[in-house]
């Protein structure tokens, strides 16, 4: 098990290594990205332009250059070209939001998503099976740019049902009720999506679970129904499941909330990603990309490790 | 007098299905006492599996329908609640599956799935039952049961993943043991075990069991009677000696020329019998075996009623052709050097 989980730290590491250098390498190379040139401006003069070359070490092969960021990233003195913040304050600053929204989302869509699989299979192909049917599928067409707004533009403050705050983060520290209020309706919005997707997904490993055999000897041992379906029917049906939170959270973490957080103005991570790789500000999408990737990576050991606490069949011996 | 423990009348269960009603049990009718050992042989298909599984409810469905009567110690099964059918399972009469690999749940342990069978029925704590549980692991002959009852499915062999179902099954002491196709998913070797396993538990816990199964070689040794069924009726019935050695049915005759014998003279391919069994939702008129039949005339357009032809009471059978025709055709086809066409 120790083995298990050295094995999987190094495998991290490398894929931290590696996603960092190509995204480095993407933002390097691609046309209009020289920083230089974008730090001087445009009445910038040639020589304006080789001075912030010097001073940035852009002169030097790229993987020094690299190797410099990646230095001073994990030692925190890195700052963005263009506002010249340091990055990883930055990102510090985003993560209480970017935290509060996926947590509580990802709570909402995980206990609603197991609901409406495990209430769509019971009634397989019957009246409420169809209706569920029909708005998972609604759900998980909406856009969140275009729910959110539209849930804004219904239920916040001014507007016709009035009952939520508009947008904006209130610190959890500062006034729990707020905090909680002003998050309802973005948990939600991010929310819907992954409900709609998880209770299908749910849906079709119950109902090829509860045709296996072991469902049939769990009824014929005399069990009630009830621990039929959770015991044996639930706990195999939500092992898929699991890979899957695991993979979303991570992602909304890293950042993929963006569109929440914008539509919401929250000023999470997400949207800190989202300005910098706008301005092709190279320091920022770096150090948000290690955050990103270090969380996927991250969750991925603990998906496979919740994996192995669910399934005795894969622990490794 | 032994004690009747089950005793079923005129079963019928229908599947409905998009294609048309399924009528997957027809008319089948039996009884069992307390300490014997009832066989049910047939083909895939033949409603043998679920005859059984609605002697436990499992069949229920809405759309599934029965007519007849199940009765276990006079109470109808078919009438039963949810409630008392949980009550009756697992406890009262238990059931061993087919595939041993397939039939324990993968995330759970041996002990863990034996203990909760034992606790859904029975007060006992946690101790208790793995306790107890320890007991019928040894009992079905299972090494070092203190320490493998804690192993996973995936962690036994498939003929002690079926002694750990065995197990399970006689978890309660239960007055009817189902078996169905025990041994079909285990080597030849095993299954000489397992069907010795059974019929050794049957004494010791005192139950009856009804055994299912397509070979008739394997409960030959065990079964006091032979149930042989074809497309979801009975064709004959009868106590094992006479069924093996006067038997009337020309399917019983197919199914016992089709076993493997090593004191027969050498063929080149094994007998067996031409065509598939019918389709259970037009099945074919009068007869059910006649398209099948090498034997088939035109009074077998009627169907035969199940009743007793032979000298031996209590050997019923389902067929037109009279007893010294029967024994006179069914000479080669028992030998098995007759393809029967």
């Amino acid at each position: 098990m120790v083995a298990f989980v050295i094995r999987r730290l190094i495998g991290a590491f490398l894929v931290l290594v590696a996603v960092s250098f190509i995204t480095y390498l993407i933002f390097v190379k691609i046309p209009g990205g020289d920083p230089a040139q974008r730090i001087a401006g445009k009445l910038a003069t040639d020589q304006n332009i080789a001075d912030i070359r010097q001073k940035l070490h852009l002169s030097d092969p790229f993987y020094q250059q690299y190797w410099g960021m990646m230095q001073s990233l994990f030692t925190g003195s890195l700052k963005s070209y263009s506002s010249q913040l340091n990055v990883v304050n930055e990102i510090k600053k985003g993560i209480p939001a970017t935290f509060s929204l996926c947590i509580g989302a990802g709570i909402i869509w995980l206990g609603f998503g197991i609901l409406v699989g495990l209430i769509s299979a019971i009634y397989a192909g019957r009246f409420s099976d169809r209706v569920i049917t029909v708005l998972a599928l609604i759900g998980i067409s909406m856009p969140v740019f275009w729910l959110g707004l539209i849930a804004r533009y219904l239920f916040a403050e001014g507007h016709p049902f009035s009952i939520f705050p508009d947008g904006e983060y209130v610190p959890l520290t500062s006034n729990p009720w707020q905090w909680f209020v002003h998050l309802l309706m973005p948990w939600w919005v991010l929310a819907v999506l992954f409900i709609g997707f998880y209770g299908r997904v749910l849906r079709g490993n119950i109902l090829d679970t509860i045709n296996e055999d072991y469902v049939r000897t769990a009824k014929a041992k005399g069990l009630p129904q009830r621990r039929v379906l959770v015991k044996h029917v639930l706990r195999n049906s939500l092992i898929p499941i699991v890979t899957l939170f695991g993979l979303d959270f991570a992602a909304v973490l890293g950042g993929s909330a963006i569109l929440t957080e914008t539509v919401f103005q929250l000023k999470g991570v997400g949207q800190y990603a989202a300005d910098s790789v706008q301005s092709l500000d190279l320091p920022p999408i770096m150090g948000v990309t290690i955050y990103a990737t270090f969380f996927i990576v991250l969750f991925s050991v603990v998906v496979d490790l919740l994996y192995a606490w669910l399934d005795p069949r894969i622990r490794p011996t | 007098m032994p004690e009747r423990l089950i005793e079923v009348k005129d079963l019928e269960v229908k599947f409905h299905t998009e294609d048309g009603v399924v009528n997957a049990v027809d008319g089948v009718s039996f009884e069992l006492q307390r300490g014997q050992v009832l066989g049910i042989v047939g083909e895939s298909g033949s409603g043998k599996s679920v005859t059984a599984m609605t002697l436990l409810g499992l069949t229920r469905d809405r759309n599934t329908s029965f007519g007849g009567e199940v009765l276990y110690k006079g109470r109808d099964v078919l009438e039963m609640d949810e409630d008392e059918l949980q009550g009756v399972r697992g406890n009262e009469m238990s059931m061993i599956f087919q595939d041993p690999m397939t039939s324990l749940n993968p995330v759970y342990s041996i002990g863990m799935q034996i203990c909760e069978a034992i606790r859904v029925h029975e007060r006992a704590d946690k101790n208790q039952a793995r306790r107890r549980a320890i007991d019928l692991l040894k009992q079905v002959g299972i090494p070092n049961a203190e320490s493998r009852i804690d192993n996973y499915p995936h962690e036994f062999s498939g003929g002690m993943r079926q002694r750990a179902m065995i197990a399970m099954a006689l978890a309660c002491n239960p007055d009817v043991l189902i078996a169905d196709e025990p041994t079909t998913a285990l080597d030849v070797t095993i299954q000489a075990q397992i069907i010795e396993l059974i019929d050794r538990l049957k004494d010791e816990f005192n139950s009856a069991v009804i055994l299912i199964t397509h070979d008739l070689g394997v409960v030959a040794d065990v079964a006091d009677e032979i149930i042989v069924m074809y497309a979801g009726r009975v064709v004959e019935r009868a106590s094992t000696r006479p069924l093996f050695y006067d038997p009337q049915h020309p399917y019983t005759w197919g199914l016992l020329g089709s076993i493997p014998r090593l004191d027969r003279p050498k063929q080149d391919r094994l007998h067996s019998i031409k065509g598939t069994p019918p389709s259970l939702i037009r099945a074919p008129k009068g007869c059910k075996f006649r398209p099948r039949c090498p034997h088939a005339f035109d009074k077998c357009m009627e169907e035969p009623r199940l009743e007793n032809r032979v000298e031996e009471p209590g050997h019923l059978d389902r067929c037109w052709l009279s007893v010294e025709e029967k024994r006179e055709l069914r000479v080669p086809t028992l030998a098995g050097t007759e393809e029967a066409a």
